[in-house]
C-alpha cells in the first residue's frame, strides 16, 4: 500500500460520506475546505475510514489530526 | 429500499446516509408527516439521521426536535419553550445503562437498600413519563442494556449487588409500566445489544470521545428498531404471510415424493427444521396475522401435504390457498383482491430466489423473504419488523375468523341468482352511532390504516381524535356490522364538521372487508337523519385522490351528490341537499338488534 493508493481510496470515502463527487483531497485538506465537515460528520468520516482501511484510530489521533496529510500517514503506518 | 431492509449493512448505511436520503426523497413516495421529539441521554445525532432514512422508507416524513445532550429529564419534567412549541406526535427517550445514576455501592448494603435504589431510579423515569402525558402522544422508551463488565463474574446476574441484577430488575419494572399504560412502548435495546454482540456494542471509545452510548456501527440497529415501532403505530404493518409449500413448509416435493415422502415432523434433521418453521409461522397467526398459501402444485397434492399427520399448519390455518400452475404474482394479486387487502400488505416466503424476484418485480410494495436454510427465514421474518406489535385489539385476535367467515360468504354468494337476495340472506345488523370512549382507540387505528375506501385519507393521532370527540362542532358516526357468519367489528367511520346549515365531511372511511354490503349506504342514511335532527340542510363531500383510493373516486356520485368542482389533480368536491333524501340501504337493519351491542 503506497501513498498514492491510500490517497485514492481515501478520496472515494470522502466522496461517499459527503455525497459530493467533486471532492478531491490532498495533504493540506482540512475540515474548513469541505462545507459539510462538522463535528458530527467527522464521526461518520472516521468510522468510514476505519472500515475502509480495517484499522482503528487512537482517541488522541481522532481529535489531534490537523489535516488529511496526517490522516494518511497514520493509515500508511497501520492501515491495510 | 434494499439497503434498508434487514439484514442491512450497518457501515454502508452510516457512510452513505446522504446518498440514501437523496434517493429516498427522489422516489416520489407519498408520505405522512410526523413530528418526533428525541430526548437523549447520550449523543443521538446519528441515531436521528439513520432513523430518518428508515422512516422515509416506511412512508413517514419526520421532522425532529432533539434535546440538548443529556437534558432528556429536564426537558420532560420542566419543559422548555422550543420543545413545547414543537408539539410532538411521538416522543423517543433515548437513554441507556449509561444514564443509571446510582448502583449499589458496597457489598454491605442490604437487599432492601438495593431495592430502594432500583425503585428510586425507576421513579425518576416514571416522573418523566407522567409529565410527558401533557403531550398526549406515544412515548417510546429504551430499556437498559446488559453491561459488558461483570466484576464478580456470573454472580453479577443473581447477586443483589450485581449491575446485571440491577439492570434486569429495572427492565422488569419498565415492562410492567408498558403493560399498564397505553401509548407507551419499549425499544428493546437489551435484545439489540445481545444480538449485535455486547463486546462490539460496548465500544467505550465512542462514549469517551463523542458520548455515544454504543458503537457507531450499532446505531442503525437502534434506529431501525425505533422505526419499526413508529411505523407500526401509524398502521403500516403487513397483514398476511403467503407461503410456498415444497421446500418451504416441508422438505421435498409433494407431487414427486408423495405424502409419506416429504420431510416434516421429527424423523430427520430436515423434518425437525420444517416442523419448527411451521410452528414459528403459527406464532404469527396467534396475534392476528393472516396466512395464505401460494404454491405451484395441484391443489389435491397441496392439501395432501397440509394434511400430513405431523404437520403443524393445516388447511384451516389459511385464509386462502392458491395451489395451481399460474404465475405466483398472478395468484397473489388474486388473493389480494379476494381478501380486499392491498398486495403491499403481503409478505411472500419462498425458497426459490427466482420466484421471490418475479413477485417483487411484478407487485410494487410487496415484501419477500428468501432463504437457503428454513431457520434463516424464521429469523429474517422475526427481525423484519413487518408485524411489530404495538396495539393488540380484540379485532386483531378475531381477524382470522373474520376472513374465514368472509370466505364462507363468498361461497354462499355463488348460490344466489340475485345479489340483493344474497345480501338479505346475510341477515345483517349494524350499530351506527356517535363515538364512544371505549371505541376511540379502534377508530383512531382505522384512520391510520385505511387507504382504499377512504375519501380524504385524513390521519388522526389519539390527541386529534380526543379533540374531535370532545367538541360539539362535529357529527361523528362509527359503524359496526355483524351478520349470520360473525361480527365484523367496527368497519366504518364518518366525521363531519358543522358550519351553519352545512356539514363538511372531514373523514369517510370503511374497511374493505365489508365492501358491497350496502354498509356505506347505511352510514349515509344514518348521517342524513342525524343532520336533519341538527338542522343541517346540505352535506359537502370531498374526494382527495391518492395512489390507493381510486375505488371511491365516484362514491359521492353514487350517493346522489352533485359535483361542485373537479380539480386537475383528480380531487373533487360534491354537495347534497338532504331535504328530500331517500334512504339507500335496504339490506342492513340499523340499531335494532340487542345481541350486537354487548360486544
Amino acid at each position: 500500500m503506497d501513498k498514492k493508493n491510500v490517497n485514492e481510496r481515501l478520496n472515494k470515502v470522502f466522496r461517499d460520506v459527503f455525497d459530493d463527487d467533486s471532492i478531491t483531497v490532498n495533504d493540506s485538506t482540512t475540515s474548513a475546505d469541505i462545507e459539510d465537515w462538522d463535528s458530527i460528520e467527522h464521526i461518520t468520516l472516521i468510522d468510514a475510514v476505519e472500515h475502509e482501511f480495517k484499522m482503528r484510530f487512537k482517541m488522541k489521533e481522532v481529535s489531534g489530526m490537523k489535516n488529511v496529510g496526517e490522516m494518511i500517514s497514520i493509515i500508511l503506518e497501520r492501515g491495510k | 429500499m434494499k439497503e434498508l431492509t434487514f439484514p442491512f449493512d450497518n457501515s454502508y448505511i452510516i457512510k452513505n446516509k446522504k446518498k440514501i436520503k437523496k434517493a429516498l426523497l427522489n422516489n416520489n413516495s407519498v408520505r405522512i408527516k410526523k413530528k418526533i421529539a428525541v430526548l437523549c441521554g447520550s449523543t443521538a445525532n446519528d441515531i436521528v439521521s439513520a432513523l430518518e432514512l428508515f422512516l422515509l422508507d416506511y412512508g413517514i416524513e419526520p421532522d425532529f426536535y432533539i434535546s440538548e445532550y443529556n437534558k432528556y429529564w429536564e426537558d420532560a419534567v420542566f419543559g422548555n419553550p422550543e420543545f413545547e412549541d414543537f408539539q410532538p406526535d411521538i416522543i423517543i427517550i433515548h437513554t441507556t445503562s449509561r444514564n443509571i445514576t446510582e448502583f449499589p455501592e458496597s457489598f454491605s448494603e442490604s437487599k432492601d437498600s438495593v431495592n430502594q435504589k432500583i425503585n428510586s431510579q425507576f421513579e425518576k423515569f416514571c416522573q418523566m413519563w407522567e409529565k410527558l402525558e401533557r403531550f398526549k402522544c406515544p412515548v417510546i422508551q429504551n430499556n437498559f442494556e446488559t453491561p459488558l463488565l461483570r466484576p464478580t463474574g456470573n454472580a453479577d446476574f443473581w447477586e443483589v449487588h450485581g449491575k446485571t441484577f440491577f439492570i434486569n430488575s429495572l427492565n422488569m419494572k419498565l415492562a410492567e409500566y408498558a403493560q399498564a399504560h397505553e401509548n407507551f412502548y419499549i425499544n428493546d435495546i437489551n435484545y439489540l445489544a445481545s444480538c449485535f454482540g455486547l463486546e462490539k456494542w460496548h465500544d467505550s471509545s465512542y462514549w469517551y470521545m463523542y458520548k455515544y452510548a454504543m458503537s457507531l456501527n450499532a446505531v442503525p440497529e437502534v434506529a431501525y428498531s425505533l422505526a419499526c415501532i413508529i411505523k407500526s403505530i401509524y398502521g403500516k404493518n403487513k397483514k398476511l404471510i403467503a407461503l410456498d409449500l415444497d421446500n418451504t413448509l416441508w422438505g421435498g416435493v409433494i407431487g414427486d415424493d408423495g405424502q409419506e415422502g416429504i420431510e416434516i415432523g421429527h424423523e430427520t434433521a430436515e423434518a425437525e427444521a420444517f416442523e419448527e418453521f411451521q410452528r414459528s409461522i403459527k406464532d404469527y397467526k396467534k396475534f392476528g396475522v393472516l396466512l395464505g398459501v401460494c404454491s405451484k402444485n395441484d391443489e389435491s397434492n397441496a392439501l395432501l401435504g397440509l394434511n400430513h399427520p405431523e404437520t403443524v399448519l393445516t388447511p384451516d390455518d389459511f385464509v386462502s390457498i392458491k395451489a395451481n400452475w399460474n404465475p405466483k404474482d398472478q395468484n397473489l394479486m388474486e388473493m389480494s383482491s379476494e381478501l380486499s387487502l392491498l398486495p403491499e400488505s403481503f409478505v411472500f416466503i419462498d425458497d426459490n430466489p427466482a420466484e421471490c424476484h418475479i413477485v417483487e418485480s411484478q407487485i410494487s410494495g410487496i415484501s419477500t423473504i428468501n432463504f437457503t436454510a428454513v431457520q434463516e427465514a424464521s429469523y429474517k421474518l422475526s427481525r423484519s419488523g413487518f408485524f411489530e406489535l404495538t396495539k393488540l385489539s380484540s379485532d386483531d385476535l378475531k381477524r382470522n375468523d373474520m376472513y374465514i367467515a368472509n370466505a364462507k360468504r363468498e361461497s354462499q354468494k355463488k348460490s344466489f341468482a340475485d345479489y340483493s337476495e344474497y345480501l338479505l340472506s346475510l341477515d345483517m345488523n349494524a350499530v351506527i352511532e356517535d363515538f364512544k370512549p371505549v371505541y376511540l382507540q379502534r377508530i383512531t387505528q382505522l384512520t391510520n390504516k385505511s387507504n382504499q375506501f377512504n375519501l380524504t385519507t385524513k390521519r388522526y393521532s389519539d390527541t386529534d381524535m380526543q379533540k374531535v370527540f370532545e367538541s360539539d362542532r362535529y357529527i361523528r358516526l362509527y359503524g359496526r356490522l355483524s351478520d349470520r357468519f360473525g361480527d365484523n367489528g367496527i368497519v366504518s367511520v364518518v366525521i363531519g364538521e358543522k358550519n351553519n346549515d352545512n356539514l363538511s365531511i372531514d373523514l369517510w372511511l370503511m374497511s374493505c372487508r365489508v365492501l358491497k354490503r350496502e354498509m356505506e349506504y347505511a352510514m349515509l342514511d344514518t348521517l342524513v337523519s342525524e343532520c336533519k335532527k341538527q338542522n343541517i340542510r346540505t352535506i359537502t363531500g370531498y374526494y382527495f385522490k391518492t395512489p390507493k383510493n381510486n375505488m371511491v373516486s365516484e362514491l359521492y356520485k353514487d350517493f346522489g351528490f352533485d359535483l361542485v368542482k373537479k380539480f386537475e389533480n383528480g380531487d373533487s368536491v360534491w354537495k347534497l341537499d338532504i331535504s328530500d333524501y331517500k334512504n339507500l340501504n335496504h339490506a342492513i337493519k340499523i340499531n335494532e338488534s340487542e345481541c350486537i351491542s354487548n360486544g
